[in-house]
């Protein structure tokens, strides 16, 4: 079985899908998802599919299985990279990925993640101390 | 309805033998109908290759239209046609140039009346039937394959992003939106999102004359689509009678932005992006 690797940068983890999902390798990703999140106590995933040409329903609830999974462990997901045929394609089946951010690649969705982090740092001054989030991204 | 190589003979050698008579006659009543808008010259140039044509075809004994004997005539006719189309003529004018050859021939043919004359007429009246409907169905074709390139080109120029300002985005969409038109809006549309990296895309449809229900449907799926790439749509351009019509059939936009003119889109989205536009006293160099 194919395992999809994690990548760490700063405090986002970078997850590159470029096989084929199968129910083996979207549950492994989960596991290993979770556990990362947990040992590396990043606030941010980012999930690659520029090179999925085909996003079914089955790869659309993976997606947001992994989203609600990073948000019970306090990390925003986006979704990048996705290709226009893909998003027509989604559009006429009416799947919405509901409850996953997107954005257009990598850097746009680094940007996304650092503002949340900053506003949500906003929000809880009293804890954090105002300026941790906002130098997070590299 | 094919002539047998007797009839087909005998008219063969008529046509032949009074040539000058019957394409005379034949160029007058073609004119009489065009009212000059087809010079003399061509004119007579088109009656004599048909003429020509038809004897060469007769001339070989047995006539069908369909058969590979009157391959030639078929192309003098369909030649015809496709010019006479092209040029504006309507579709009667065109099949009245052929029908005009019966006429002619009955004027030639009224000195001599014997029965077997009649029968002639009437089974040569026949081809030039069949030769009618030919050209009628050239024409029709002809036009067609017009209509189709004009709606090829259309297609291709109606549709350019334009960038507006860093990271944004617009397409102005001119004319109605069909399906056709709006598939190669939205590929185009996300194609430059994905190209440029631009997060923000403002659909502009001033140029659109009538929202109904499919157009509303088509913008939304843009929007839908754009969106799931992550990058956010306004629409802009909504004129007063568009904006009732939209109301009056209940289309609903939902949480997406919607602005009057092209610069309030831009503003709202300059916005969003956090550029400061402000007025400024107007300096004589800049």
């Amino acid at each position: 079985m194919e395992r999809v690797p994690i990548l760490k940068i700063g405090d986002i983890l970078l997850v590159s899908i470029q096989v084929d999902m199968s129910d083996e390798t979207a549950v492994a990703l989960q596991e290993d998802l979770a556990e990362r999140i947990v040992a590396t106590g990043c606030h941010g995933v980012i999930i690659d599919i520029t090179a999925l040409d085909i996003v079914d329903s089955f790869v659309g609830r993976m997606l947001s299985t992994i989203a609600s999974i990073s948000r019970v462990l306090d990390a925003e997901t986006v979704v990048v990279g996705m290709r226009p045929a893909v998003a027509i394609t989604l559009v006429e089946l009416g799947l919405s990925l509901n409850g996953i951010r997107t954005a257009l690649n990598v850097e746009r969705g680094m940007e996304l993640i650092a503002i949340d982090r900053a506003d949500d740092d906003h929000h809880e001054e009293w804890d954090d101390g105002p300026v941790a989030g906002a130098t997070a991204s590299p | 309805m094919a002539l047998s190589a007797d009839e087909s003979g005998r008219l063969g050698e008529l046509l032949t033998s009074r040539a000058e008579q019957v394409t005379q006659r034949w160029t007058e009543i073609i004119a009489g109908q065009l009212r000059g808008r087809l010079s003399q010259a061509e004119l007579v140039r088109q009656v004599q290759e048909l003429h020509r044509a038809l004897v060469d075809a007769l001339g070989k004994g047995e006539v069908d239209l369909n058969a590979e004997e009157a391959t030639e005539l078929r192309a003098v006719l369909a030649d015809l046609s496709r010019g006479q189309a092209r040029q504006g003529f309507s579709a009667t004018e065109t099949a009245t140039g052929v029908f005009a050859l019966k006429e002619a021939l009955l004027q030639t043919l009224e000195t001599d009346q014997s029965a077997a004359t009649l029968r002639d007429y009437v089974a040569f009246s026949a081809l030039i039937d069949q030769m009618g409907l030919f050209t009628f169905e050239s024409f029709v074709r002809t036009r067609e394959s017009l209509i189709a390139d004009q709606a090829e080109q259309l297609l291709e120029l109606s549709t350019p992003v334009v960038k507006l300002w860093e990271g944004v985005v617009a397409v102005p969409l001119v004319g109605t939106l069909d399906s056709a038109r709006a598939q190669v809006v939205m590929e185009r549309l996300l194609q430059t999102l994905v190209d440029t990296g631009s997060p923000y895309a403002i659909i502009d449809i001033t140029g659109v004359p009538a929202v109904d229900t499919q157009v509303a449907q088509h913008i939304l799926k843009t929007v839908v689509a754009a969106r799931l790439m992550g990058a956010d749509c306004i629409i802009s351009g909504i004129r007063p009678q568009i904006a009732q019509t939209i109301v009056a059939l209940g289309i609903e936009f939902g949480d997406i932005a919607t602005k009057a003119s092209l610069a309030d889109a831009l503003r709202h989205v300059l916005r969003l992006t956090g550029v400061e536009t402000s007025r400024r006293q107007p300096r004589r160099e800049s």
